[in-house]
């Protein structure tokens, strides 16, 4: 199973990338779409032009959202959507017969979309360096342990998607699912507001909470603004919340996919 | 053309004809209903947070900001509602050549596609929206007199007839390249930047929201006007020019309409 998973890979990757290049007009406005980053900005760059606002300065807020934007970009995934039109519609069937697990060929094509949203990436890094040259950690590890957090943010928010998905064999209001779930994360991961404006007793819970490594952690890392011990603790965690969410959706998966196949006769 | 009377038992046909298929998913309803109420909390958590480390942003208290927000959960309830699924509607005619039948009906076209998908459940958000007005205006200690409701009213008509124009030129735009839904969700995402007060973007976005893509015509002036803030002039010229901008959206239209017809015969 896990050769031949290996072995198509690179094909999987080529026909992902052909896919999104098929429909780059629609993948450009997909990206252009993530406007709420820009709207937060605009206010939060309100509010700080009149004094600094939890440490955040008005260059510090600018850095902290093109950060946001970027984290964003990179780490999107759209499995949910895949999976519920794909149970609700019955062309599930047809990604069951082939030879591979779908989530290995939906992490593929959504992974395969990632150069050309790295093009859209490197100018914003651009910008971003130009607007706040001291907003970006200097530190090679720490660029290189964003880079990490962005990788592991990517591979959780799949999971999670995916376990959301696997709801669609059960229900039909799994989108419905989605759509809190996604509310909740906006708050709580620091997409909306950087978390140290909530107040503390908000924080306390969110820290045992799996919102604040999809978009704080890498944003932190990304500007510097924890130390080795954090970063090492927060990638550790990172990496246990994977495994948690990956054996769930596995389990979701396998009961999901046997009252499918009931369905199908 | 029968007159107004023909197109007032038209409106209350096809109003019906809506109400009749949302019934169909009673579930749906109730679920769409609760999610959407859980978003008005979400659109108002990032304020009350902001508003819970400063007293007024860009000149505005949080209880006036408040009103901004409830017009633009309102307008975003009518957008959703009542302008979006219908034009979405006509894209798909277009797509698929059944314009047609719309075009033969003995009814104004623009009319018919404007009223044809009407979804019930965004009247919640409409409520949602005017109860956040109310209670503003409640912790406030006030209430507006009753020329400030109806210049409230009259800006925010205006506001409508703003939204449901540019759609009808996006429509329009269908008629030569046919996939316009990747645009809609643009101008969707766009129309974010409406929940804040026009005084939070500085500079030429201030300008393009104001005179290009006018979305502080939209909720900060309603609010305004509401709030008994607005000038005379400005309410006038918004009105004005909201008139004006309908008027030039159904040239466009008839164009568009004039160009399809002769497409396919």
């Amino acid at each position: 199973m896990l050769r031949r998973a290996i072995t198509a890979w690179p094909t999987l990757l080529r026909v992902g990338f052909a896919e999104a290049v098929a429909y780059r007009a629609e993948f450009l406005v997909w990206i252009l779409s993530t406007t709420m980053p820009f709207v937060m900005l605009a206010l939060m760059s309100s509010v700080a032009s009149e004094g600094k606002i939890e440490g955040f300065d008005q260059k510090d807020i600018t850095a902290y959202y093109l950060a946001t934007f970027l984290t964003r970009t990179l780490t999107g995934a759209w499995v949910v959507w895949e999976m519920t039109q794909e149970i609700r519609q019955g062309t599930m069937a047809l990604r069951l017969l082939r030879p591979i697990h779908p989530f290995v060929s939906y992490a593929s094509s959504n992974l395969a979309a990632l150069p050309l949203r790295g093009m859209l990436a490197v100018p914003l890094l651009v910008v971003m360096l130009v607007v706040t040259p001291q907003g970006l950690t200097h530190d090679i590890r720490f660029l290189a342990a964003a880079v990490l957090a962005i990788a592991f943010a990517w591979a959780l928010n799949f999971l999670i998607m995916a376990c959301i998905g696997c709801v669609a064999f059960y229900a039909e209001s799994a989108t419905s699912l989605f759509e809190v779930w996604l509310g909740v994360w906006m708050i709580l991961s620091g997409y909306l507001l950087p978390l140290a404006l909530f107040p503390a007793p908000v924080r306390a819970v969110n820290e045992y909470l799996p919102f604040r490594l999809m978009v704080d952690l890498p944003v932190s890392l990304m500007l510097g603004r924890l130390d080795g011990q954090a970063a090492l603790t927060g990638l550790a965690t990172q990496a246990v919340w994977i495994a948690g969410v990956g054996t769930l959706a596995m389990v979701l998966w396998r009961s999901g996919i046997r009252r499918y196949q009931a369905f199908g006769g | 053309m029968g007159g107004w009377s023909k197109y007032r038992r038209l409106l209350w046909m096809q109003i019906r004809t809506s109400l009749t298929y949302a019934m169909q998913y009673r579930l749906d309803f109730l679920i769409e209903g609760v999610v959407s109420i859980f978003w008005v909390g979400v659109t108002l958590i990032p304020l009350i947070v902001v508003f819970g480390k400063r007293e007024t942003i860009a000149g505005w208290t949080y209880d006036e900001a408040l009103v901004v927000v409830g017009m633009f959960v309102l307008l975003k309830g009518v957008l959703e509602g009542a302008i979006t699924p219908s034009l979405m509607a006509v894209v798909e005619h277009i797509r698929k050549g059944t314009l047609d039948f719309v075009l033969l009906k003995p009814a104004d076209a623009q009319f018919l596609v404007s009223t044809t998908k009407l979804q019930p459940w965004s009247l919640i958000d409409v409520f949602g929206g005017a109860i956040v007005i109310v209670a503003a205006f409640v912790r406030m200690g006030t209430h507006p007199g009753p020329v400030q409701v109806a210049a409230g009213a009259g800006v925010l008509a205006a506001a409508v007839l703003v939204l449901y124009s540019i759609w009808i030129l996006v429509i329009s735009l269908a008629f030569f390249v046919v996939r316009v839904d990747n645009l809609s969700y643009l101008f969707t995402s766009i129309f974010d930047a409406a929940r804040w007060p026009i005084s939070v973007f500085r500079g030429p976005v201030r300008f393009a929201f104001t005179f290009i893509l006018p979305l502080a015509v939209m909720t900060t002036y309603p609010a305004m006007a509401l709030l008994g803030t607005l000038e005379t002039s400005v309410l006038l010229a918004s009105t004005l020019g909201a008139l004006a901008f309908a008027v030039f959206a159904r040239q466009v239209w008839k164009q568009a309409i004039r160009r399809y017809t002769s497409a396919s015969s």
